[in-house]
């Protein structure tokens, strides 16, 4: 109950803290410049967005294809230990 | 790790490939505009084909002279390969003449002669499902194989370059790339592009080649 209570009395303490420093937000703070956001994955037409999905493609195939190989691997020495033994 | 450093090469050169390929500079030309981008992708497909299959072309020589199985399993593997990378390779040639040249299939001499080439490899796949005894359908494949290579060669390297109406670049009596496809910053990335697609291909190949070893040692 005590941490219960804390936690309430936290979450208003935050909210007063959070309302102390706001400011309005208007229509011109989406197009102040002087800001600086991360705006690489915007730029150039957006392209960068399309390099991340192609490379989150090739890495999720190959680490796929990785994986693959691994399996093959411990087969392989399954396999050809067995016939050492026999 | 030791025997691994390849297929990491592979991987980081693709990865070079896509990155670079779609960011870096690239020289701004009529009719073509960013689509140049598809030569590391595209152009490096038949490179990587070419290459492949010409792996399973020496492979088929060695099986002849050894009769060693290993070496058949190679060669077709690679073959497999090197035909689906042709196959990948038509179909974006296709979506690039779509835009650039205007139609998918445009009858160009260069078109039409990766297309025989690529049934002649389908044949090839074809005639090794069709025996049933395997040193005959090894030898016999490995024979057609070399036969195949050789018809692939002036097929790609020797007829496209005769026609003086070929709409592909470096064709029409002009051997080999000039200034106007291929500068230097290009080739930057295209011959990184081709050595990364063409481990890729011999990767997966190898994975297949492997799985056969293990079929071999099961059935005896």
């Amino acid at each position: 109950m005590k941490k219960f209570l804390t936690l309430i009395f936290l979450c208003f303490s935050l909210a007063v803290v959070a309302q102390e420093g706001a400011y309005e937000i208007t229509d011109d703070s989406y197009k102040d410049q002087t800001v600086e956001m991360a705006d690489v994955m915007r730029d150039n037409g957006k392209i960068y967005v399309v390099v991340a999905v192609i490379m989150v493609l090739f890495i999720g195939l190959s680490l796929y294809t990785i994986s693959i190989d691994r399996k093959l691997g411990k087969v392989e020495k399954e396999v050809f230990k067995e016939k050492v033994n026999s | 790790m030791k025997k691994h450093w390849w297929k990491a090469l592979a991987l980081i050169l693709v990865s070079y490939t896509i990155l670079a390929g779609l960011l870096m500079d690239a020289p701004r030309l009529y009719l073509l505009n960013e689509t140049i981008r598809n030569l590391h992708f595209h152009v490096t497909m038949w490179f990587g084909m070419v290459i492949l299959l010409t792996i399973s072309m020496v492979y088929a020589l060695k099986y002849l002279r050894t009769n060693n199985p290993i070496f058949d399993d190679k060669s077709v593997e690679m073959a497999k390969i090197g035909v689906l990378m042709g196959v990948l390779g038509i179909i974006t040639g296709a979506i690039w003449a779509n835009y650039t040249w205007g139609e998918p299939w445009s009858g160009d001499t260069k078109q039409n002669a990766a297309a025989i080439c690529l049934l002649i490899y389908f044949a090839y796949l074809v005639l090794r499902n069709s025996m049933q005894d395997e040193q005959q359908k090894a030898r016999v494949s490995g024979v057609y194989n070399i036969f195949a290579y050789a018809a692939m060669i002036p097929l790609l390297f020797i007829l496209p370059r005769l026609d003086p109406n070929s709409l592909h670049p470096g064709n029409g009596g002009n051997p080999g790339f000039n200034s106007y496809d291929l500068d230097s910053k290009l080739r930057v990335i295209f011959y990184p592009a081709v050595i990364g697609w063409t481990l890729m291909g011999v990767w997966l190949a190898n994975l297949r080649i492997r799985t056969r070893q293990i079929e071999r040692a099961l059935e005896d």
